[in-house]
């Protein structure tokens, strides 16, 4: 099993004309995803790959049977292809574009309320279901089907927490990237409610970085409905504040979104904090026994 | 992106949100001249840098006349104002803002901000004005009053009452502390603000309400679409190497300790610098050079790291995803070779094809320390600058 994509995941990709869109397209389907679909306005009955192109992503959910998106476009026009891909009915939403002005997300994530999709990002990796879907610009291979689940706000951060554990023989069931933007619209506490809802997901690894509180609100959440060992990792605990550390969201600001904090109070709720990435997989395999 | 506060206050204008008559300058002559257009002293000279703090530093002084505003515009101009926000090497001034003094009655806090969690502007305001707001936060969180704007339906006035009634301010003042927030609302969205904060916003004694201070931060994602607001970012307050590897597109931050760090991805970056200080070392800097780097991107960090003399090594520490190893090497060397590189460089690559990576790295008949992994890498750049 796994969490939010899988065997059945039928991908459309927004902006598939593009250098990276139709790069990223094909290592997904090549990764063994079905990617159904490609959207780029003007471009309809072209071909990427093999792979149609609608001009728009209601053609491409009503001619191609596309249920999850994975997006592109420039920061310009992607929150305009966020909300396309939600009145299409679109469940799962991936947005890779980084860069994107808060003030759009602010509106983005009032208009998704009530819509039923789920936005991944922005600014982020994607998702992976080893085995059986990637939507989004992981490399693949470094990934292996197993019982952990990992929740990051970085890219090659989470790469790297990867490559770990599975040089250490521990696969994992789903990973996810939840980008590094100040608003994102998947957060901590939605992927660890669905990692502990789900029956193969047997330990969590979390990824957090400084900048707001995300972690802090996902270490009471950790201590009041996780019951699976959870592995932690903060990054920049020597970054100075009131410095953006290249994501957009990785700012101390006012006092607020120190690691120190982060790690205190994950270590309250009974997570297993590891001091530096180098040990990330060793920690994990120690936590969880396996 | 910051902004100065003169700068902040002529946007404010803009939208018709009260401040102090007065003007820029660059000079003292220009600070008398500025003072000679106001009405009456006493006056207030405000230095220009982006940092809190300035009064403590001696950076605001007031004067009584516009010879004295010329004399005092003589100290503040071309000093080094050192603050707790500036740190020891403190910013040089270069501009001062002269203003009339105000008579204060009664000192506010107004300040909007995009609260991350609830994916919202916050509208906050207290009583406890011309004060840290986060230690007010802190210690009297009652004295703050806060309200979250529906975005759909931007603010409506009854959460400007709420605010201002929240804060005990006399009735007589609804109407123009109503305008004041509206105002400022108005200039946060349309200006794609991050923070817009007005400490403190204050009630003169004849009962004008004014932004005795002003600061504005701009959200950097949107300034491809505010061409003219692009145009008020001010190099000098940037760090030299920072504004540098902004030209390139490069995501670097100057840190105080002598060991550089090439990585790629703001995250695994941040987990480096943390490794290299665990292992005893301080990091020189943050650098980003991209989840897909390319020979050009990593010359280009060379050179930005080793423009800074305190850099005694290098470390570069690559995951190479999508982007292979080997091609990671060949622009590695490649970059080494052009930049003639000085420092000993230890490099960490892992990843896709990292085996023909390394042995590309160890046949370059260039002197690179390769490390078996991070930890190996972090002790060993942390023994070669001990």
């Amino acid at each position: 099993m796994s969490v939010l994509v899988d065997h059945n995941t039928r991908v459309v990709v927004q902006g598939i004309t593009g250098k990276e869109g139709s790069f990223h397209a094909r290592a997904c389907r090549d990764y063994g995803t079905r990617v159904v679909a490609g959207v780029t306005p003007g471009k309809g009955g072209q071909q990427v790959d093999d792979i149609p192109v609608f001009n728009t992503v209601a053609q491409a959910v009503s001619g191609a049977g596309a249920n999850t998106a994975l997006i592109f476009v420039p920061p310009a026009f992607a929150a305009d292809a966020i909300l396309e891909a939600a009145a299409a009915g679109i469940k799962v939403i991936v947005c890779i574009t980084e860069g994107i002005p808060t003030l759009e997300m602010v509106q983005v994530m009032d208009a998704l309320k009530g819509a039923g999709a789920r936005l991944i990002g922005p600014n982020c990796p994607g998702i992976i279901s080893p085995g059986q879907a990637k939507v989004g610009i992981m490399p693949g291979h470094i990934h292996k089907p197993g019982p952990i689940g990992l929740v990051s706000r970085s890219g090659t951060l989470t790469y790297e927490a990867v490559y770990q554990l599975t040089l250490l023989d521990m696969g994992q069931s789903t990973c996810v990237g939840i980008g590094g933007d100040p608003i994102i619209g998947t957060n901590f506490i939605d992927m660890l409610e669905l990692f502990q809802a789900d029956p193969e997901t047997k330990g969590i690894v979390l990824i957090g970085e400084i900048g707001g509180t995300a972690e802090e609100e996902a270490a009471a959440f950790i201590q009041a409905k996780v019951s699976k060992p959870v592995v932690a990792f903060i990054a920049g605990q020597t970054a100075p504040p009131g410095k953006r550390m290249g994501h957009a969201g990785a700012i101390i600001a006012g006092g607020s979104g120190k690691a120190s904090d982060k790690i205190a109070a994950l270590t309250a709720a009974g997570v297993t904090v590891t001091p530096t990435i180098a040990t990330l997989g060793e920690t994990v395999k120690a936590v969880m026994k396996y | 992106m910051k902004i100065h506060e003169y700068q902040a206050k002529e946007l404010l204008q803009k939208f018709k949100a009260p401040t102090p008559a007065g003007g820029v300058a660059e000079t003292p002559r220009e600070a008398r001249q500025v003072a000679e257009t106001l009405e009456q002293g006493p006056f207030v000279v405000k230095a220009q840098i982006h940092a809190g703090g300035r009064g403590k530093g001696g950076g605001i002084k007031t004067a009584a006349t516009p010879d004295e505003v010329e004399a005092v515009a003589g100290q503040i101009i071309g000093m080094t104002l050192v603050t707790p926000q500036t740190g020891p090497e403190g910013r040089l001034v270069q501009k001062v803002l002269v203003e009339q003094a105000q008579d204060i009655a009664q000192e506010l806090y107004l300040g909007i901000v995009v609260d991350r969690s609830l994916a919202r502007p916050v509208i906050m305001m207290s009583k406890a004005g011309g004060m840290d707001i986060e230690e007010v936060a802190a210690t009297t969180p009652e004295l703050i009053i806060k309200e979250v704007v529906d975005p759909a339906l931007g603010l409506m006035p009854f959460q400007a009452r709420n605010l201002a009634f929240g804060v005990e301010l006399d009735p007589a003042l609804l109407r123009p502390a109503v305008g004041f927030i509206q105002s400022l609302y108005r200039l946060f969205v349309a200006l794609d603000c991050s923070l817009a904060e007005i400490n403190p916003l204050v009630l003169t004694k004849d009962g004008r309400l004014l932004a005795l201070d002003a600061k504005l931060n701009l959200d950097d994602n949107a300034l491809f679409r505010h061409h003219d607001l692009a145009a008020l970012d001010d190099p000098d307050e940037m760090d030299p190497l920072e504004h540098e590897a902004k030209k390139h597109h490069l995501n670097y931050i100057r840190l105080s300790g002598n060991v550089g760090a090439m990585v790629n991805g703001a995250g695994l970056a941040m987990a480096t610098m943390d490794l290299i200080k665990a292992a005893g070392a301080e990091p020189a800097n943050f650098l980003d050079v991209g989840g897909g780097a390319s020979a050009e991107m990593v010359a280009n960090g060379f050179r930005i790291i080793l423009s800074d003399p305190r850099v005694k090594g290098v470390l570069i520490n690559i995951f190479g995803g999508i982007l292979r190893c080997d091609r990671l090497a060949e622009g590695v060397i490649q970059a080494v070779r052009e930049v003639q590189v000085q420092v000993p460089v230890i490099v960490r690559l892992e990843g896709t094809n990292v085996e023909e990576g390394r042995r590309l790295l160890n046949d370059s008949g260039l002197t690179f320390t390769v490390a078996a992994d991070m930890q190996d890498a972090a002790r060993k750049v942390a023994a070669l600058v001990a």
